[in-house]
């Protein structure tokens, strides 16, 4: 759909996912790393375990799809080439420091006279503006400032992160948003703009109104609460995870005429398992409403689903609830997921082939399917510098003895 | 005055819940006219969830309504099930560009409101569809809610403490996700059409479009056979990494040292005790090694002060720190504050609410803009009589046979 785009991008992990989605909408995304490799290749985890630059994973995760050239864009030879590049582009991503692009000569008041058509799309931790526009972060303080962590963990011990670091990717996804919107805007106003993203502000969203709602309304503040979730209003708790046989599986009560058919065929499940449905059994759920469940009767209903839940295995819940019409699903293992037949029937998957580790390698599929277009990875993450030739030379036309005297200067 | 981006785009909304507003709102803060068609026998399922006005149920009372429509949209009744319901419906669906739906699969097609019969009626129509796992496949009708998939997809079970069951994040996560894929792919969908005047049908099932959010998680898998480590709050390559507890009630602030100049500006904010000079503590490999001795020192300075002190010291001797804010602190972040993140708007049963909020990015060109959530309803006058032309007295009529239940 994208595919008369062409984007250069020169973000690290806080943007990575950005110029991921739009190839894999089709542009053309020429990822520039400094000569050497981007640090982000160092991070984990890794083919085989080798820490290796040519073998993060998590850079493959989110550079499938792009082209890769090496560029030192603070080198007078490098800023020539990178407005040359420019000139050719739609789109530059960035995730710099705020301020960096400016203070090297590229900042969008440049790269504007370059080519005033561009759309420049800066994506930091904070913003480009503000208080906090110098600030320092990673993962966890961002985690932390937009609100998730305070209330993820149990109530004995602190605040907890996430062991898998993705808050990036809610800012990268942003940035891909504005810029579209930017790109479409472009040909009504005959000029590109400025894309301002804040990981900060896209990730505040992700708190949502189960949580900024009961402060607004009775200044109230949801706190870690381990797997208890607070139904707002009522002071009643009730379990998003469950114990059962072999794992988690995650059940959330819901109450309401939606939910009658469901949690009915749930209570007659559980009898015909020969467990004492109890307060369960006597509660008429065409009718129930959060103000009918006093703590006693959601302890003795939470007592109820304990008992029936450890008595089986994520499967036998999962296809027992699908036939049921229930929302009981297991939380998967990476294994399980890789083995989920909705995906397979789906085609989701799709195999990347890898020929430096000759291997192929199984990767998440699109995130649309479309009439129109295929969208989803097409071949693998580049090498450090793999398209090089091809760049310089053939599109740039910068000839052979000119890229070997700026390989040798360090500046490619 | 800027020019909205997405002005005299029309679309039609056939969603409800999370996904399928979140992701047409990208549409109507940047100009889109949106026509959100409920009915009246079972209005949107966020109007019926908690948390309430004053704690009372009620269609116009709920948070998560208000908190997911932020923004202009004409709300209008509309019963399917009734013969000339569906014919209006094929009226609307000519006035519109994007039709957004998300109800499981093959309700659209029941209701003649297919993708073929789409086209027909407007050849280059965008459809977006979203479900959880898709308009097609085994699973295809299964209902599911941003709470079951946020456990399916793996993100109920990343936050974990090595010795303990993992903490799930609170709240339907992947609705907050999804809509990312979807915005995006909307907007492509529309520039596609720009450029070559053709429309075309999105699926967007919400399980296959989250799990880009764990990739790496998966080859990690694939390549090595691992499952994701529970590691609490350490981080591989920092220490101290965490939250640390600060004066007050359950108030932290996290630090995080990745380099060898963050540990000495860090060192230099606590006032260089003796034991920061330990060889214990003289390397990241040490650091790392014995960071809880280490994390019950940092404790025992950062108890002393207002997490907000600890933050604004560690980070002018350039430490990556933070609150770990509640939500009190979020609605009083200076930069939230300064991004005007959160707008306040008044609504008729809600009063004033102050959860308002825009996109997570500032175009230099275009004002994004909100606007209170519309009552069920509210606009059937408006859409039937002036939108579609259909006469006062057909509009009495047909309100009369339920048409507009």
């Amino acid at each position: 759909m994208l595919s008369c785009y062409r984007v250069l991008d020169l973000t690290d992990e806080k943007g990575f996912i950005c110029g991921k989605v739009l190839a894999d909408l089709g542009a053309d995304v020429i990822k520039i790393e400094r000569p050497g490799g981007d640090p982000a290749r160092r991070i984990g985890p890794f083919y085989h375990d080798i820490a290796h630059p040519e073998k993060s994973l998590y850079w493959f995760a989110f550079n499938s799809n792009k082209r890769g050239i090496t560029l030192d864009i603070e080198r007078m030879d490098g800023q020539e080439i990178f407005k040359k590049l420019v000139k050719t582009a739609d789109i530059v991503i960035e995730s710099f420091m705020p301020g960096y692009m400016d203070r090297i000569g590229l900042g969008y008041t440049i790269l504007k006279e370059v080519n005033p058509m561009i759309v420049m799309t800066s994506i930091s931790h904070f913003g480009q503006k503000g208080p906090y526009k110098e600030y320092k972060a990673s993962e966890i303080v961002l985690w932390a400032l937009s609100g998730m962590m305070y209330m993820i963990g149990d109530p004995d011990r602190p605040p907890l992160l996430s062991s898998y670091p993705h808050g990036y990717l809610f800012g990268g996804m942003q940035g891909a948003i504005g810029t579209l919107i930017a790109l479409y805007q472009r040909e009504i106003i005959g000029r590109g703009q400025q894309v301002d993203t804040s990981a900060l502000l896209s990730l505040v969203r992700a708190t949502g109104p189960e949580v900024q709602g009961p402060w607004e309304l009775f200044r109230q503040i949801v706190k870690r609460e381990g797997r208890m979730h607070l139904r707002t209003g009522t002071g009643i708790r009730t379990p998003i995870l469950w114990r059962c046989k072999d794992g988690d599986i995650g059940f959330f009560l819901l109450l309401g005429a939606n939910f009658v058919e469901a949690n009915m065929s749930l209570v007659e499940w559980i009898k015909s398992d020969g467990i004492d449905s109890g307060i369960m059994g006597q509660i008429d759920w065409k009718k129930v409403g959060w103000d009918e469940i006093t703590e006693e009767v959601a302890c003795e209903i939470n007592a109820v689903l304990t008992k029936f839940f450890s008595q089986h295995t994520k499967k036998e819940l999962y296809e027992g609830a699908i036939r049921r019409g229930i929302q009981i699903v297991p939380a998967l293992t990476a294994k399980e997921t890789l083995e989920f037949s909705q995906l397979a029937v789906r085609n989701y998957w799709v195999k990347i082939i890898h020929p430096e580790l000759e291997t192929t390698m199984t990767y998440p599929g699109g995130f649309i399917k479309s009439t129109e277009t295929t969208c989803g990875p097409r071949h693998r993450a580049p090498l450090i510098g793999e398209h090089n030739e091809e760049i310089y030379k053939k599109e740039l036309g910068l000839s052979g003895e000119d890229l070997m005297i700026l390989k040798q200067s360090g500046i490619i | 005055m800027k020019r909205k981006p997405f002005e005299g785009i029309k679309v039609l909304e056939f969603c409800w819940a999370g996904v399928g507003p979140f992701s047409l709102n990208y549409l109507a803060y940047y100009g889109a006219e949106v026509v959100k068609v409920e009915t009246a026998l079972r209005p949107d399922i966020t109007r019926t969830g908690a948390p309430y006005k004053e704690n009372i149920p009620g269609l116009e009372r709920s948070a998560t309504f208000a908190w997911t429509h932020p923004v202009k949209k004409y709300d209008i009744t509309l019963n399917l099930n009734h013969p000339k319901g569906i014919e209006i419906a094929h009226r609307l669906v000519a006035w519109s560009d994007v039709i957004g739906e998300s109800f499981t699969a093959g309700k659209m097609e029941k209701f003649g409101l297919g993708y073929e019969d789409l086209k027909k009626i407007k050849p280059d129509i965008i459809m977006f569809r979203t479900c959880g796992y898709g308009n097609t496949g085994p699973l295809s009708t299964q209902p599911s809610t941003g709470f079951s998939l946020t456990t399916l997809a793996g993100f109920n079970s990343m936050c974990r403490w090595p010795d303990r069951p993992s903490s799930p994040v609170t709240g339907p996560y992947t609705d907050f996700i999804a809509p990312l894929f979807g915005g995006l792919a909307l907007i492509a969908a529309l520039d596609y059409r720009r450029r070559t005047g053709k429309g075309q049908c999105i699926d967007l099932s919400q399980y296959e479009a989250v799990l880009n959010f764990v990739t790496p998680i998966l080859l990690d898998y694939v390549a090595n056979q691992r499952e994701l480590t529970p590691l609490g709050n350490q981080y591989p390559t920092a220490s101290p990494h965490g939250p640390y507890r600060c004066k007050g009630d359950d108030r932290w602030c996290v630090i995080a040292v990745f380099s060898d100049e963050e540990w000495e500006g860090f060192c230099k904010v606590i006032g260089n005790p003796p034991w920061t000079k330990d060889p214990e503590f003289s390397t990241l490999l040490n650091r790392v090694k014995n960071h809880q001795k280490l994390d019950a020192l940092v404790e025992e300075w950062t108890i002393r002060f207002d997490a907000e002190e600890v933050m604004v010291m560690m980070q002018k001797a350039g430490v990556p720190a933070g609150v770990v804010s509640n939500t009190r602190d979020l609605f009083e972040d200076p930069q939230l504050k300064y991004y005007h993140h959160f707008h306040e708007l008044d609504h008729p049963v809600m009063g004033k609410c102050s959860f308002y909020q825009g996109p997570g990015f500032r175009l230099s060109e275009a004002d994004y803009e909100v606007a209170r959530p519309p009552l069920l309803g509210e606009h059937n006058e408006y859409v039937y009589t002036e939108i579609l032309g259909i006469s006062d007295d057909d509009f009495a009529k047909w309100t009369q046979e339920g048409v507009f239940d």
